[in-house]
């Protein structure tokens, strides 16, 4: 494959990682933030921007592990623990850093990433990308695109919420119910966009 | 063999990661000195930055109320931050009114200390302590409300207006581990100040209230901090309507025995709301309180008097109100106990016409 067909492919990846498999609305990875944190349009960003940061990151780092370390000394199926401490590590140096550095980016990003460890979105993916076997563009594209797609969802689910709170809805449905319901139908608009590209 | 290998390779990445966050954390994460101003210079402290203020300004003994251990879930850590703060947290908003915001109020365990900061606290505040004592004596009030006595230990002794609450240490026991701090109001008379009362209510498979009925026991070592509160009676002269329910008893006893060692003549209608018979207590006192104060009432309300023998006030307690008074417009209202019983209070006390600024409260919540 010559090098702008390899770059090709690393946009269709991202693509299809933020719209047709897009990994909150096809998996459901990372709900728990994805209600907790969806009340407000500016927050969703500011935690969206985050998940963007830290999965991209933190799936090539697990691809440098998997493929340099793991894979030459056959214990593969060690990436499940070892993938989980480097995103932790890894979240947890950046919020150092960016606190120290940054404050005004800390206010606006980093009071999120203690939530991203636990986010199983971003384990998802960097496990996604070894069933997949990225190699290392695509799996820039794939980590990339998957963090786009989850920002989308919650950017949009905020802005729906931000609506629905002035809303009238039945007791019942409030809060969680309603949020749900209109998870699954923005799932179901996300569907739509399966003919236009297929992941591999 | 491989095994080894396999365990080798695991640890060194584990390692290599501990060690770059070892690193972080004392050099990164090194905020060095911090100084911490109190109202305008009142006191000072130099501490170690990169912790919260509530921990900060609890290390130094400054006790800033705090019911949930800093996990900003309970609010009551409210400080004014003039300066050195940063903008407010998401896990602050909710907790914020739009006019606290406007005046720099934070919730102190939420705020980090990254560098010098000047806060502004109410003064009472400066003279809480933390209090080490021995509960001397548990008596029953009702089947599920006692009496506790702590006598002080270090200090010996306390200053307090009635009114004002405590916040009692729950220690780890078997069925909570955790330490807790919950607010009790005082019940004790002011002039005793080598010992403190409370009147407490179990709350079925509540933290602090079970280890107050089975696992306190006297003799047992117990801490609090305090004394908090703005809950007081006012320095007017106005007629007061005092709502009381269960163990929202406790501050106005307090508050009774304030009366009668300054000779108050102030007027005073104290409606005391239970279910049954068996759920009073302290009838006696409140008797004698009538007897040596000269323009006190107390007035027992029973909600399910039926199959008892009793010839008082029956029905809730804000019905009672409403039969006592038809316009209470020049008096002021001093309410504690549930929640549910303070709003259903206002709500009546209102349409008899007491101003809303002259109604005082604190919810047992
Ligand atoms: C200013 C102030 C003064 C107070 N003074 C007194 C006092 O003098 N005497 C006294 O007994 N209590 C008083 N309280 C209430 C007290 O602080 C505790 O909330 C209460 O004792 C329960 O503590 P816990 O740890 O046992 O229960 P928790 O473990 O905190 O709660 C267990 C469960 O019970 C519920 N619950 C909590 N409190 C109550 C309640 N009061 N009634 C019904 N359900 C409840 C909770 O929602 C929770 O689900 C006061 C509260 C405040 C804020
Ligand atoms: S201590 Fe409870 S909110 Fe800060």
């Amino acid at each position: 494959m010559n090098d702008s067909a390899g770059l090709m492919n690393v946009f269709v990846v991202c693509f299809a990682a933020a719209f047709t498999g897009n990994i909150l609305l096809t998996t459901f990875l990372g709900m728990c933030s994805f209600l907790a944190v969806s009340r407000e349009v500016k927050t969703a960003m500011g935690l969206g921007m985050a998940v963007v940061f830290v999965m991209t990151c933190t799936t090539v780092l697990n691809w440098m592990l998997y493929w340099w370390v793991l894979v030459p000394l056959h214990i593969e199926f060690y990436r499940f623990i070892l993938f989980i401490i480097v995103i932790a590590a890894f979240v947890q140096f950046v919020e150092m850093v960016v606190e120290r550095y940054s404050p005004p980016l800390y206010y606006a990003l980093g009071i999120f990433l203690p939530l991203i460890t636990v986010n199983c979105a971003i384990l998802g993916t960097s496990l996604f990308m070894v069933i997949r076997e990225y190699r290392f563009g695509e799996t820039v594209g794939y980590g990339f695109g998957s963090g786009l797609g989850w920002m989308l969802a919650i950017v949009a689910m905020a802005g729906m919420r931000q609506k629905m709170a002035v809303d009238r809805i039945p007791k019942g449905l409030q809060g969680p119910g309603i949020t749900l319901i209109a998870a699954g139908l923005m799932a179901l608009g996300f569907v739509g966009f399966t003919g236009v590209l297929q992941a591999r | 063999m491989n095994l080894v290998l396999i365990v080798l390779v695991v640890s060194v990445i584990a390692a290599v990661l501990a060690a770059v966050l070892v690193f972080a954390d004392t050099y990164i994460n090194n905020y060095g000195e911090c100084e911490i101003d109190v109202n305008e210079g009142t006191r000072t402290y130099t501490v170690k930055g990169g912790t919260s203020l509530l921990g900060a300004l609890t290390d130094q003994k400054l006790f800033i109320p705090s019911a949930c251990g800093g996990r900003g879930t309970c609010g009551y850590c409210k400080v004014k931050v003039i300066d050195g703060g940063g903008p407010v947290l998401p896990t602050e908003d909710g907790f914020l009114s739009p006019e606290e915001k406007k005046e720099n109020v934070r919730l102190s365990c939420q705020v980090k200390v990254r560098g010098n900061i000047k806060i502004r606290i109410p003064d009472d505040l400066l003279s809480v302590r933390e209090f080490t004592c021995v509960c001397s004596r548990i008596r029953e009030l009702t089947y599920d409300i006692r009496e506790f006595r702590f006598t002080l230990e270090e200090p010996d002794s306390i200053t307090f207006v009635p009114g004002q609450y405590v916040q009692l240490l729950s220690p780890v026991y078997a069925g909570s581990s955790e330490e807790v701090y919950r607010a009790y109001s005082i019940s004790s008379n002011p002039a005793d100040t080598a010992a403190i009362e409370l009147v407490i209510r179990l709350v079925p498979g509540g933290i602090c209230t079970t280890y107050c009925f089975e696992h306190l026991k006297e003799g047992s070592p117990v801490r609090f901090n305090g004394p908090y509160g703005e809950f007081r009676m006012s320095d007017t002269d106005a007629p007061m309507i005092m709502i009381a329910g269960g163990s929202g008893m406790a501050p106005f006893n307090s508050i009774l025995h304030q009366m009668k060692s300054t000779g108050c003549t102030r007027t005073a209608v104290y409606f005391f709301g239970a279910r049954k018979v068996r759920d009073l207590f302290y009838i006696d006192e409140m008797r004698a309180f009538e007897k040596e104060l000269p323009n006190f009432t107390f007035i027992p309300v029973l909600s399910e008097p039926q199959g008892e023998q009793w010839d008082g006030e029956t029905g809730l307690v804000t019905e009672a109100v409403q039969r006592h008074f038809n316009d209470a417009s020049g008096h002021e209202a001093y309410l504690c106990g549930s929640p549910g019983m303070i709003d259903a209070s206002i709500v009546v006390l209102k349409k008899l016409g007491v101003p809303e600024d002259r109604i005082y409260y604190d919810k047992f919540s």
